[in-house]
Formats: C-alpha cells, structure tokens, sequence
C-alpha cells in the first residue's frame, strides 16, 4: 500500500464532478490551473474521465437525482482514490437549508476525505486544501 | 542473446522508456512555459507510471476482455520495436536487411491501430467514436507520409536503413535538396498527426471525448498506453532524424550534432502543438488529402528529376 499511495501523492489526476453547483465553485477550481496558481507544478492535472481519476472533487449540494449517479461515477473510479468536497454546498446545504430536493449532505453519499470551505473557496484556499490531503495520504503511507 | 539485449535493454525497451519519459517532461515543460506557468518537476511522467501501475483495473461489462487488456502491449512492443531498428541501424550501419525500411514503417502503424482495437473492445460509444476518429486519421495522413518516404527512396535508390545512411554520409543529408525539405515538411505534419498532437488530437478530445480512445482504460493499461505514447514522441522524431536528416552519428562532437537535430525538431513539434487549435476531423482529411498530398507529389516528382 505504501509506494501507492506515496505515488498517488505525487501525481493526482482529478476528475471534477458537479452535483448541482452554480458554477461558482467550478470556476474556482479552473482558476487553480491558470498560470497564476499552477496546479500542475504539483502533479495535478484534470481529466475527462473518471477511469482516468485518483480524486473526485466535488462542489455543489447534492440534489436527489444526483446521488444515485454520483455513487456510480464514485464507483466508476479505480481506487485508491480520494473524494474532495468543495464549497459551503458539498460540506452542508448552504443557503438551501431545508430544501425538499436536496435530502442528503455529499458526505452521507460519498466518503469525504476532506472539505474546503467557503462560498466560493478563493483558490489559495483550495490549494492549501489539496495540500493539506497530500500531506495526510504521506502519513498514512 | 546479443538481439535479446537490444530488444528491452539498449536501443529498445528501457533506453527508449526512459528517453521517452524525459522527452514528455520538455514537452510538458516547454507548454508550461509558453503558457506562463512553472510546469511540472523532472520526474513528473515516472509518478504518472508508477501511481497508474498502482491503480485497480476495471475491465467495463460487456467488454470483450483479452483483446482490451492485450491491446496496449501491442502497441508497447511495436514501437519499442521500431526503436531499436533505428538505433541498430544507426549503430551498425552495414546489419539489417532489405526492404527493413518498410518493415519499420508498417510496424510504425500498430500501436494506432492497437489503440483502435482497445478502443473498440471496450464497448464504450466513446470510444468507438474516438477509435473512428483515430482511423480515419490514420487514413489520411498514411498517404502523404509514404509519399515523403518515397523521396528519401527515390534519392538513396535503397530500401535499407543502413544504405540510407550510408548515403547521406557521402552525399549531404536528404534534408539539404529541394525535393528533401519538402518531403521533410510533409513528414513533420504527417508525424504531427500519428502522434496525435494538438492540431490532430481528434481521437482523444479531452474537451468533447472525455480522452476519446482511453476513456475505459483504468490503471496498468492505460500506464502502458501512455509509455507508449511517450515512447512515440522519443521514436518517431528519431526515424524521421535517420531518414531525412542523416541519423545519429556516435563520433566525438557528432554527438552533440545529432542530439541537436532531434532537439530542434522536437522544439519544432512542440510549438506546433502549442500554437494551433484542434481542427475537425473533416478539415484534418482534406488537410492531408489536399495542400498536403500536393505538396508530397510535387517533391516525388523534384526528386524523380534530380533536385
């Protein structure tokens, strides 16, 4: 398990997936690949599919006709892999508190490894983020 | 024995596994800093392997599973193939046999045509559409490609990699007559598309395909698809260096002479890649089929009469 996980650390490919977001989050995350913040410098590169994918980073409240398909895109991962939540949505309901769409967190669907806060989270917050879970995988390497 | 160790260590397998990942890092280097950014460390495509090594293999339901698993060690052992000819050419000039230019050039064609088989074992829509797109691809530049060989052919009179080189020892590289440079040009695009680079990344598609032709590979096999490719960016560049621009040559400052050449024309492939927006498939085969095939035809016939 070890030189896995301590490989995944160095080159984590993230498939993005939105579970209902208002592309405030999303355009975040892109943000995190322009040439002013550079993910890439640190292995990570966004994919297309979720094959390809080591981490699913996940913004937005999960509405109800996303969970069934969230769990399957989940499944669709080879592991090991990682789940990220961004976003005041992902972590709770946010501002939709109580909403009849919306029955579940992402973590009662999803096992979250960690959360980002903030509506939208500013960029340097979801590197410090990213960093944070490549520094826990290291450890549990 | 001695052919066993040139297949997976010297001028094969390893050599070229490890040149080719190096050869992916300047790429990705080089893009990063076109576009401004750092890029990612040295040892970034060696991560990339080993963490995909690391990975589950999914095979999808309903796939046909040998053929999708095997696919890409096809694909692997082709172009590792074709790696050692050239080396072994350019290092014993006076082995091989006739007609091995041929040879390399249909073994050249496999690891695309892998692709399509792994893409279209893997009962995905996607990837069936990416595995058409690859075809046709392979469709349209395979032409002006042999015609820009054929020059190399009718100049060297040979079908031998080691005479071809012979010739360009005594004769000035291929590269130096008119009917050369044109041949050359062809060739870059043609190699451009059996790469499967930016102008003609059609088959893959990160934005509209999902990654097209790999969209099912998962872990072990899509490591292997992607040393592959990396071993083709090393590879390719590195026939098109034997054949037009005189090979590699291992005598004192030759060295740096020929590492010279296959570094320009990787800067060369690398600024195409990051200059141009994809084109559509249509427009990559009437590119090819049109100005493309004008301009290989018009270099045969310079060549027939002696330019």
């Amino acid at each position: 398990m070890g030189i896995k996980l301590k490989a995944l650390t160095k080159s984590p490919w993230v498939y993005h997936l939105s579970t209902g977001s208002c592309n405030n989050c999303d355009i975040e995350i892109l943000d995190c690949l322009t040439p002013r913040y550079d993910l890439e410098r640190l292995g990570i590169v966004l994919v297309g599919s979720p094959r390809h994918a080591d981490a699913l980073l996940v913004t937005g409240n999960m509405t109800m006709k996303c969970m069934k398909r969230a769990k399957e895109v989940y499944d669709q991962m080879p592991k090991p892999g990682v789940v990220i939540a961004v976003g005041t949505c992902a972590l709770g309901h946010g501002v939709f508190e109580g909403s009849y769409v919306m029955p579940k967190t992402v973590d009662e669907v999803l096992p979250v490894d960690i959360y980002i806060p903030g509506c939208p989270p500013k960029p340097e917050g979801i590197i410090a983020g990213v960093a944070k879970l490549l520094e826990m995988l290291k450890q549990k390497a | 024995m001695e052919y066993l160790f040139a297949y997976v260590i010297f001028p094969g397998f390893l050599f070229t596994a490890v040149v080719g990942m190096l050869v992916s890092w300047i790429d990705r280097k080089v893009t990063a800093r076109v576009q401004w950014r750092v890029g990612p460390p040295l040892f970034q495509p060696l991560y990339d392997f080993v963490k995909l090594l690391g990975k589950e293999i999914i095979v999808p339901r309903g796939a046909s599973k040998a053929t999708f698993l095997l696919a890409p060690l096809f694909g692997l052992a082709a172009v590792t193939l074709v790696s050692s000819m050239i080396w072994m050419a350019s290092l014993y000039p006076d082995r091989g046999f006739v007609g091995d230019l041929i040879v390399v050039i249909y073994v050249m064609m496999i690891p695309s045509i892998a692709v399509i088989i792994g893409a279209f074992a893997s009962k995905n829509r996607i990837a069936s559409l990416g595995a058409s797109r690859e075809m046709k691809l392979m469709l349209a530049d395979e032409l002006p490609f042999l015609l820009a060989v054929m020059v190399v052919i009718i100049k060297s009179e040979a079908v031998h990699l080691g005479q071809i080189y012979h010739y360009q020892e005594t004769y000035g590289m291929i590269f130096s007559s008119w009917s050369g440079v044109l041949a050359m040009i062809v060739a870059v695009l043609c190699m451009q598309a059996k790469l499967t680079l930016v102008p003609f990344d059609i088959p893959e598609a990160e934005t509209e395909l999902m990654g097209g032709v790999f969209v099912e590979y998962s872990g072990p096999p899509l490591a292997v698809l992607k040393l592959t490719r990396m071993m083709m960016l090393f590879t390719l560049p590195m026939v098109m260096v034997h054949l037009f621009l005189g090979g590699v040559h291992f005598q004192g400052m030759d060295i740096l002479w020929s590492i010279l050449k296959y570094v320009v024309l990787l800067v060369v492939i690398v600024l195409i890649r990051n200059t141009n927006p994809r084109v559509r498939i249509d427009q990559a085969m009437r590119f090819f089929w049109g100005p493309v095939l004008i301009i290989g035809i018009a270099a045969v016939i310079l060549a027939l009469l002696g330019f």
